[in-house]
């Protein structure tokens, strides 16, 4: 048995791959072998360090040096200096950007760790099922404290100071929100969890629910002390029923332990939890179409004011926030107001779930204080764009953000500067696109979404889309015009004005926000009738090649609409009034005769 | 369960289930025991985190081995399903990614049994509130 007492980590992440990690790691090896250190030293080969811009990294245990930019050729000096003699290679160790100073020990450094867990604190690391594990994590202290030692006036006022904002997308300040609520009048009061979560591609509500679903009921509970209120609700889509049955194990733990219901830790406080089901439909997210979704209604947003603070819930004042928003209440309260008011940009504070998704290497939830770069986010925490393809737009905001170019890659991510730059934070659902993919098709695509997802209430979205639709269509089929692009931008702006809710408020914005910075691909689709990414199948165009075609008959035998022809052993020909342009000749041709343009 | 009357009684538990858990994890006493959580998000059970989570079960029971295996939410890492963090009484956690059965059974061979890690592990690319 081998007795390792050194470790050697490369990182296998598809970032470092692509720069040769995997040499390194073989270099490693045999070096170590000759020199008869294979049985002391084991290298391995691990995922991505999240530090790609400075890969390939090579991390060495246990004395935490950590190696960036390594080459396969570097690999012998690491193993005869620092292996051997136990000299850190003081060229390839990291340089802090601060002050140029090398960092020999990666020890509690976390120089390179972008990402700072506060809304997924607990999620991956308890049991969400048991709520011992939740309160040996200081859970419900942030309740206990709150209820014994505060007054409502005295938390809302923390909340207020930590400069939390919505975190399901209008950014509106929380405390505020939270005062507006305790103001109201009214003798019964709600507060209400919006879970519905619905953008497509996104996860982070339902992530947190599954993960921590204490950390939720534990701020409800707060939010129930300072505006007055003894009844939450939390309103769930019937289509997460992991979360569902996790929130009802956990609502059920909570009672037992007398963290919920009546009489609170000895305090007299009084709180109840129930949950509402929702059926998936995207409009409900809108606070107010949620609260009509909740009594029973149909789920249709009405004209704010009244605000949900003043009427709400069956016309009592309610206090409506988002999953995320309340993940994070309890550690504002912990930790402070200032602590948590250090993290973020002048007017985002904290930090944002994200849910990274699209072409990207390492897909996944992450969190990230607000000011990271998007492109931090996407080249360091994401690994970059999947098989050495390149990057082309990043789509924030679901179906009511934008898509941004690789010229917004260094815009600091908050809810101003994504706004400034023609998209919105949203929930959190961050999509990225490569060169294969076609922006009008993209905005195609989330305006079908939110076409089928529009209640019907007023005109503009609901015939107006409809209309937006029509003209994408159009331009994708290969018979659009230059007036067409006029007309989607003119409509467009008018949805934008006149809808009633956040949802069609907002949801010609992937059509604008394509136009604005994927111009020449439209103008391409109307002048040229030509997709550049080759995505609009009306618009390709097949033909076989003469000179390759060997006549083997495969596309001929293949084809489903009999739109090929030809002799065996000649060259074959299509025909294009019958193509349906499937594609499956090109698929089996073995020869490359068959030309796509 | 009796209720928790008050903060100082919720306070006393936090300290009791935290020493709970530090014995489990440093394994000062003879009790300790190898802890492994699989993430158990939805996402996590679609790429198959349940098979894994009872192949380890039955594995570690079959070979007589004394471990804890847990489950947790959402470690994060969409591109590495199914995810597993593993403890060794002593040791810091290591969590691997792409657990299958495969490699279920090579981390039980080699870093449970032997102590050596294996391919596959993902580090730790994160900040937590107490850092």
């Amino acid at each position: 048995m081998a007795d390792y007492n050194m470790h050697v980590l490369v990182c296998g992440g598809t970032g470092c791959k692509a720069s040769e990690s995997e040499q390194i790691k073989n270099n490693f090896k045999k070096y170590l072998s000759e020199l008869g250190l294979a049985d002391e030293v084991q290298v391995i080969t691990t995922g991505c360090f999240g530090f790609c811009e400075k890969g390939p990294i090579v991390k060495i245990l246990p004395d935490n040096t950590f190696y960036t930019q390594v080459t396969p050729k570097d690999v012998w000096e690491i193993v005869e200096e620092h292996i051997v003699k136990g000299r850190k290679v003081k060229h390839l160790l990291y340089k802090d950007p601060k002050n140029d100073h090398l960092i020999p020990d990666a020890t509690g450094m976390d120089f390179y760790k972008k990402q700072i867990r506060i809304a997924l604190r607990n999620c991956g690391f308890i049991n969400p099922e048991n709520v011992e594990e939740y309160i040996a994590r200081d859970g419900y202290a942030a309740l206990g404290t709150c209820l014994s030692e505060k007054t409502p006036e005295e938390v809302i006022q923390v909340v207020k100071d930590s400069g939390l904002r919505g975190r399901g997308g209008g950014g509106f300040p929380t405390g505020l929100k939270w005062e507006l609520t305790r103001k109201a009048a009214g003798d019964q009061k709600y507060v209400v969890c919006n879970a519905d979560e619905g953008d497509p591609g996104a996860f982070m509500d339902r992530s947190i629910l599954e993960g921590d679903p204490h950390s939720v009921i534990e701020a409800m509970a707060i939010c129930g002390y300072c505006v007055g209120a003894d009844k939450g609700l939390v309103y769930i889509r019937a289509e997460y029923p992991l979360a569902i049955q996790r929130l009802k194990v956990a609502i059920n733990q909570a009672k037992e332990y007398g963290l919920l219901g009546t009489d609170i830790l000895g305090t007299g406080f009084h709180f109840d939890i129930e949950l509402k089901y929702g059926a998936g439909a995207f409009v409900c997210g809108e606070e107010t179409a949620l609260i009509h979704s909740m009594e029973g209604l149909r789920g249709e947003p009405t004209v704010k004011p009244p605000f949900p603070a003043e009427s709400g819930y069956l016309g009592k004042p309610t206090n409506v926030n988002n999953v995320e928003t309340f993940a994070n209440i309890p550690v504002i309260i912990n930790k402070g107001a200032a602590w948590f008011s250090a993290i973020g940009t002048e007017k985002s504070k904290g930090t944002k779930v994200f849910a990274l998704a699209g072409n990207i290497n390492n897909v996944g939830l992450i969190e990230v204080p607000m000011g990271t770069t998007l492109r931090e986010v996407i080249y360091d925490i994401g690994g970059g764009i999947k098989d050495g393809k390149e990057f082309k737009s990043v789509q924030t905001g679901g179906p009511s953000g934008g898509c941004l170019t690789k010229d917004f890659l260094d815009v600091p991510i908050d809810y101003d500067n994504l706004l400034k730059a023609g998209s919105m934070m949203g929930s959190g659902g961050m999509i990225v696109m490569d060169e294969g993919d076609c922006m009008v098709s993209i905005a195609k695509f989330y305006l079908e979404f939110t076409l089928e997802e529009s209640c019907g209430k007023c005109t503009p979205c609901r015939i107006g889309n409809k209309r937006l639709h029509e003209i994408l269509d159009k331009i994708t089929s290969g018979k659009g015009t230059r007036e067409d692009l006029d007309r989607l931008r003119i409509l467009g702006n008018v949805i934008k004005d006149t809808s009633l809710c956040g949802l069609g408020q907002t949801s010609p914005n992937p059509v604008l926000s394509t136009l604005d910075n994927f111009m020449d691909e439209y103008l391409a689709h109307v002048d040229e009738h030509k997709c550049p990414a080759g995505q609009c199948k009306k618009l390709l165009h097949y033909s076989i090649d003469d000179e390759k075609c060997t006549g083997c008959t495969l596309c001929f035998r293949n084809c489903p609409v009999g739109a090929i022809s030809g002799e065996k052993r000649s060259p074959h020909y299509i025909d294009q009034s019958l193509c349906i342009k499937c594609g499956v000749c090109l698929e089996k041709c073995k020869f490359g005769a068959v030309l796509i343009r | 369960m009796t209720k928790i009357k008050t903060l100082a009684d919720l306070k006393r538990i936090r300290d009791e289930v935290q020493s709970k858990i530090k014995l489990r994890e440093q394994g000062d006493k003879p009790d300790k025991l190898v802890q492994i959580k699989v993430s158990m998000a939805t996402c996590g059970i679609a790429s198959g985190a349940k098979e894994t989570m009872t192949y380890l079960i039955d594995e570690l029971e079959h070979q007589g081995i004394d471990a804890v295996v847990t489950q947790t939410g959402c470690m994060g890492y969409c591109f590495a399903e199914p995810t597993i963090e593993l403890t060794i009484p002593g040791k810091e956690p290591v969590v691997y990614g792409h657990v299958g059965k495969e490699k279920a059974l090579e981390i039980i061979e080699k870093h449970i049994k032997l102590g050596e890690m294996v391919d596959g592990i993902i580090p730790v690319s994160y900040k937590t509130i107490d850092e």
